[in-house]
């Protein structure tokens, strides 16, 4: 209940999924082998991390912001070229990480007081300049960032495969650096989606949401809009910035397709909107169901297309060629079908009765 | 204290290129119920909003409490100890009536004893403590955003038409809490149309048109005074009651 800072799922199904999620997550590498599903794993919890605090600002703030995904990429970046200019070491990755989060914090300072004052679209046009800025200068700078290619990096020793640090396998698993590397993301995604929740529903959290529902009657009570605008602003780049360091610390690579594109903001966006604005939960489920349906639809409609090989035009449609076109139709429907998300539903759904 | 609690003095706001103050002169007694009258369009919405910061005044000073608060940031008006109840009551619709109250508390927990006597007052707020504000009925949301702006002591509290919409029956509980209100001293500048409402919570008058306060002076002496309510407000108080 303190853990969760009083704000519980309030559905007996949500519950249900975050828990299933959670122990999903915790012990992805002991229930599924292979490399896909803990590649997969990762993922998920890098964006739960990446979603929530992106909700922060839409659903919590009501800021519409597109640089999101700079700050992902100032964190991948950030740790990444660390490794790759210096000696793989811990103190190096985390030099790399705290000198992005300086950057990425400034930058959200400074766009935020400059243009928080201006009307939403404006603010949104203005972080989606800044952002697309941001993506050309490191493709551009490629003596320095790798451009397109980006830069494969060493992490430190510990977080490597080759590193074991049981001599026997446990329960079926090698308890190596990829193990431990894991972990690593798993438990600083739990620890700063807890500190988020925390913060949603503390005082500052309650001042956001009248602020994104009536910024007037917010500013009569006495509270100064821009100001609590622009931390959310900084705290969720921040927490971006931990979700980009994480990324490349699993990927042991960084470079724009992974960060800064514009398809990983659509992405975001998708799973903010599917999950449930305004709830964290929402975001844990949106990013949950995304990235494994990311990862997982093709190999079903691969399996569905071999089934139906006898019928031919339903082979064809569900070809796994064909794979984005399904994830755009489940996208739809869940709109049409879920406007106030997958959490939004099954809150509402328990007040009816 | 020496003058008035609130005065403006040749006050002049435009709202984008209308001219709608256009020299508002007017003094709010420390202590008491100031009514501001006069017909839709006069300005005194926009005398609030001016004072509360909502619109910054063109030309003119506005002081409170001896301190120039025209062209401030809103929210330091606020805490100077002004609170202001719009006729729109802005009351946050998907926060529960308690997390309303205690953001407008603005440091800490509501005072319990406080909290009581606004119970007392509006027992429906009791009663939908836990429930989303957005649940709540027209009358019930008037008292919230009433309740918001007395849940800590404030000098001055500026009201927009808290009748409009609203059922009789709730109009009673409200006279009572102005007058309660007035009883612990605070001073209120109450923009209304209800002549019984006006009439019965009122002790000073201004009335506005075209973008000044035409006439000042008692509420007694205008509920009295037919033909000056007539000339004033092309209306007597004792027919539209």
């Amino acid at each position: 209940m303190s853990l969760l800072s009083g704000d519980l799922p309030r559905s007996r199904i949500l519950s249900l999924l975050l828990l299933a999620v959670l122990v999903g997550l915790a012990f992805a590498p002991f229930l599924f082998g292979g490399a896909q599903p803990i590649n997969t794993a990762a993922k998920v919890c890098v964006f739960i991390l990446l979603v929530a605090s992106y909700d922060l600002l839409i659903g919590y703030s009501g800021i519409v912001s597109f640089a999101h995904t700079m700050f992902f990429g100032i964190g991948g970046y950030g740790v990444g070229l660390a490794l790759y200019y210096g000696t793989a070491t811990w103190p190096v990755a985390l030099g790399g990480l705290a000198a992005a989060l300086v950057t990425g914090v400034l930058l959200a300072f400074a766009i935020g007081l400059f243009s928080l004052r201006v009307r939403a679209l404006f603010y949104a046009m203005i972080t989606l300049a800044v952002a697309s800025a941001f993506a050309v200068l490191a493709s551009q700078l490629s003596a320095f960032t790798g451009g397109e290619d980006g830069r494969s990096f060493r992490v430190p020793d510990a977080l490597r495969p080759g590193t074991k640090f049981l001599d026997a396998p446990l329960f079926g698993v090698d308890v190596n650096g990829r193990l431990l590397a894991y972990y690593i993301v798993f438990l600083t995604v739990l620890a700063l989606f807890l500190l988020l929740l925390r913060i949603v529903n503390s005082p500052f959290g309650r001042v956001l949401q009248a602020i994104r529902e009536n910024e007037f009657r917010a500013e009569a009570l006495g509270y100064r809009v821009v100001r609590y605008r622009v931390a959310a602003n900084c705290i969720a780049a921040a927490l971006a910035v931990v979700a980009g360091g994480l990324n490349a610390l699993w990927l042991r690579y960084t470079g724009p397709d992974t960060t800064l594109s514009f398809t990983i903001m659509m992405d975001i966006l998708l799973m903010v909107v599917i999950g449930g604005m305004g709830t964290l939960y929402g975001s844990v489920l949106g990013a949950t169901l995304f990235v494994v349906a990311q990862n997982y639809l093709q190999k079903l409609m691969g399996s569905a297309a071999q089934a139906l090989e006898a019928t031919p035009l339903l082979a064809r449609l569900v070809d796994p060629d064909r794979w984005l076109l399904w994830l755009g139709v489940l996208f739809v429907l869940s709109v049409y079908f879920f406007p106030t998300g997958i959490v939004g539903r099954l809150r509402s759904g328990r007040q009816a009765r | 204290m020496a003058g008035p609690l609130l005065s403006l003095a040749g006050v002049h706001t435009h709202i984008g290129r209308y001219h709608i103050l256009q020299g508002v002169d007017l003094a709010v007694e420390d202590g008491g119920v100031t009514v501001l009258l006069g017909r839709n369009g006069a300005g005194k919405t926009t005398t609030l909003r001016t004072v509360m910061g909502l619109w910054k005044p063109s030309a003119g000073s506005v002081v409170f409490a001896g301190r120039p608060i025209g062209g401030a940031p809103t929210p330091d008006i606020a805490r100077a100890g002004i609170a202001y109840v719009p006729e729109s009551m802005g009351i946050f619709a998907d926060l529960t009536v308690e997390e309303n109250m205690v953001l407008a508390a603005r440091d800490g927990p509501p005072d319990a004893g406080r909290l009581d006597w606004i119970f007392s007052v509006f027992p429906a707020l009791r009663t939908f403590w836990h429930h989303r504000a957005g649940v709540l009925s027209g009358g019930q949301k008037q008292m919230l955003s009433i309740a918001r702006a007395v849940i800590e002591p404030r000098r001055l509290i500026l009201v927009d038409e808290p009748t409009k919409g609203i059922a009789p029956a709730i109009i009673e509980s409200m006279i009572r809490a102005f007058l309660e209100l007035k009883a612990t001293g605070t001073t209120i500048l109450l923009v209304e149309q209800n002549v019984r409402f006006a009439g019965a919570v009122g002790d000073r008058v201004a009335v506005m048109d075209d973008g000044r306060v035409v006439h000042t002076g008692s509420m007694r002496e205008l509920v009295a005074d037919a033909a000056l309510q007539a000339r004033l407000l092309g209306l007597s108080l004792e027919a539209s009651h």
